[in-house]
């Protein structure tokens, strides 16, 4: 306890800091493309678009072959692990096409929930079993981050004293063994918004969580400046009656971000966890509006908030590529501009953009 | 433990916001004058002056007789009790003299270490029993803030996991008494220079114990934007051979802050902990002058480091009253510049 047993050497922190920066450089976030078969199912039934292998395939290599300038929006692509092995049309490799635009690669390493016994239908994550072989693998296939994804949710009994516990627990796990292959893990303890609790209840329920996750990552020797974060934005619940602007979405999640999360984690990425498009822009770009000094970026980590309207034009046919891209690049552009709270709206939006994504307890 | 039940009102949260930015407002520190009895010892005793309740308060007069140079350095100062209730020559009380420089009055509240068994010559605080009926008296009697000081220790074994744990549970809850009665809690987890560990070490050590500080605050609700933190700077322990410039103390202390210390917290008061004058206030201009981003206000609460000139000046004897004064006036500004970085 009281003897230092550096976990990493200079260098080695040198290395996780440098990366770390890179995908949160200014304007840039990251596309969260790490869909697992099951959750593509989901996005491509919505398209009427039939979930094979070569689907997956098609529409990742639509958003990967954007112009090279989508790289002054995209700092890191989240992949999951058929994608890392998957070739475009020409038979390059999805990493290197990445790399190739200088945008940092990334790998989603959880293995899902399991259930915690004894619980009000709680859930810890798997994953960590041969995971430091895994990271080592994965880096040397082009790999730089990682991402784990935890879930808590909110009901009168949730998210229990265990809940909070062992996910900070397994978080702080991953982000160690990450660390020391060399790959920078994004530490994502996401409160789901289902229910109807107002926003001062996830604020409360946020502050926790993200308390105990620094503790956890304090007691595991994780070397902060080589991690990302990536939270849920503090909301109300879904079926909340009350509406909030993005505001008072801004002031709770930094005020809660301000009191748990320290200053030496370069960035912090937002799931947009079922807002629309639209929204999660308004509401990201609302936040580095604040006039309060924040010392970490404030960025995207969005799946289904930057690839909705991309999946709309496609509709699974190939003449739609030019269109799908399009799409995917305003939308990219747009939270750029959010990033540095510059978004202006203007009047039309189209329906895509304003469709609410969220999916009851989302798993993917 | 996923409801809230509001420990403070929004009223209450922002009085206790606007007391502790009041405290360290830009440019300012604190005056720690909050020496015990027995401490006040060992001060008296080093320039020959015998430990009487009058020398103790003729030498606090000549701190508060400070003109109005020092309201540009000077956020708060911290009482012992006795001093709370204790008046000027001419009959002012002294609580009132520096109110009217509008300065913040704070009070050491704690109740001194006792041993924790089974540790090796570890320690927790005491001070917690009747903390809310002393808190209330004090907060009608002046008092806008407090200060608690836990203390640990690096040795081949020691802090321990119960000493950090119980120390941090103190201070919260110390902290969280105080918020309930409208006083900005300072919250001190002193880690002693005594020994002769390196840098690193005790930067591992404050690392940790910071980590544990907020958990502990964390999980007894204490609103952060409401409370001062009041830590060591990282720093060698004092037999330690290899020498450390002012930038390393400052990245080290720097780099422990960003780690642990929420950027809610709007001020980080140093403990100068037997450093010299000089050195207290050097390292406190590198600490402001470090490359790395900084979201707290990082000023000084010293005790020794603003009084060793005007105590020498003093000695107890009248005459000298108004040129120790005059010391501690300076010693003050140059204080206050420092941390203009």
């Amino acid at each position: 306890m009281t003897h230092q047993f550096p976990a990493l050497s200079p260098e080695q922190k040198k290395a996780l800091a440098d990366i770390a920066q890179r995908i949160v450089a200014s304007g840039k976030g990251i596309l969260a493309a790490d869909e697992s078969v099951g959750t593509m199912g989901n996005r491509l039934q919505r398209i009427n678009v039939e979930n094979t292998e070569e689907n997956r395939r098609a529409f990742r290599e639509i958003l990967f072959s954007s112009d090279t300038s989508i790289n002054q929006s995209i700092g890191g692509v989240i992949l999951f692990h058929e994608t890392l092995y998957q070739k475009d049309s020409s038979g390059k490799p999805f990493p290197a096409i990445i790399k190739e635009k200088g945008i940092v690669v990334g790998i989603k390493l959880d293995k899902g929930t399991a259930p915690l016994a004894g619980t009000n239908g709680e859930t810890t994550i798997q994953g960590l079993d041969g995971l430091a072989e895994r990271c080592a693998q994965y880096k040397k296939d082009g790999v730089d981050f990682g991402k784990w994804r935890a879930v808590l949710k909110i009901t009168s009994t949730t998210p229990s004293q265990l809940a909070i516990q062992e996910n900070a627990n397994t978080l702080a796990r991953y982000a160690s063994i990450c660390q020391q292959h060399g790959l920078v893990p994004i530490v994502e303890p996401e409160v789901l918004p289902d229910g109807d609790h107002d926003l001062q209840r996830c604020q409360y329920v946020t502050e926790k969580v993200l308390a105990a996750v620094y503790k956890a990552l304090n007691d595991h020797h994780v070397y902060l400046e080589g991690t990302l974060l990536k939270p849920n934005m503090v909301t109300a619940g879904h079926s909340c009656s009350k509406k909030y602007t993005p505001q008072d979405v801004a002031v709770a999640t930094v005020t809660t971000l301000l009191r748990t999360v320290p200053a030496a984690v370069p960035g912090i990425c937002f799931l947009s966890g079922g807002q629309s498009e639209e929204e999660a822009s308004l509401n990201l770009n609302a936040m580095n509006q604040l006039p309060v000094p924040k010392p970490w970026k404030l960025t995207f980590s969005y799946g289904r908030a930057l690839q909705a309207s991309a999946l709309a034009a496609w509709l699974g046919k190939s003449e739609n590529k030019k269109a799908a891209q399009e799409a995917f690049r305003k939308r990219a552009q747009i939270n750029s501009l959010a990033c540095r709270g510059q978004y202006v709206q203007s009047g039309k939006n189209d329906a895509a953009a304003m469709q609410s994504l969220f999916t009851a307890s989302y798993t993917y | 433990m996923t409801h809230q039940h509001p420990a403070l009102t929004a009223e209450q949260k922002k009085e206790l916001s606007d007391i502790a930015l009041r405290i360290v407002a830009p440019g300012k520190g604190i005056l720690a004058a909050d020496e015990s009895v027995g401490s006040m010892a060992k001060r008296l005793n080093q320039i020959g002056v015998e430990n009487t309740e009058e020398n103790r308060r003729l030498y606090r007069q000549i701190l508060f007789s400070a003109d109005s140079r020092v309201k540009k350095c000077i956020g708060g100062v911290i009482f012992f009790h006795e001093t709370m209730y204790q008046k000027a020559d001419d009959g002012t009380p002294f609580v009132q003299m520096i109110k009217d420089k509008g300065i913040v009055v704070g009070i050491k509240v704690d109740k001194g270490v006792v041993p924790l068994a089974g540790t090796d010559g570890e320690t927790t605080t005491q001070g917690l029993d009747g903390l809310w009926e002393r808190c209330a008296q004090y907060k009608k009697d002046g008092a806008d803030f407090a200060k608690w000081r836990c203390v640990l220790k690096i040795s081949e074994h020691t802090p321990s996991s119960l000493a950090i744990m119980e120390n941090a549970n103190v201070l919260a809850r110390y902290a969280s008494i105080c918020q309930q009665n409208g006083i900005v809690p300072i919250v001190e987890p002193e880690i002693l220079p005594d020994g002769d560990h390196d840098l690193k070490r005790c930067q591992y050590v404050t690392e940790k114990v910071l980590a544990a500080v907020y958990k502990a605050l964390s999980d007894h609700h204490v609103y952060l934007e409401g409370t001062l933190l009041k830590p060591n700077m990282v720093t060698p322990g004092h037999s330690c051979p290899t020498k450390y410039s002012p930038e390393e103390i400052a990245m080290a202390t720097v780099t422990a802050l960003r780690r642990t210390v929420p950027p809610a917290v709007p001020g980080v008061t140093f403990l100068s902990g037997g450093q010299s004058e000089e050195e207290a206030s050097i390292n406190l201009n590198a600490i402001n002058t470090c490359p790395l981003v900084r979201p707290w206000a990082l000023t000084f609460s010293y005790g020794r480091a603003l009084q060793a000139s005007a105590l020498s000046a003093w000695r107890g004897q009248r005459d000298n009253a108004d040129a120790a004064t005059e010391e501690f006036i300076k010693r003050a500004e140059v204080m206050g510049v420092a941390l203009l970085g």
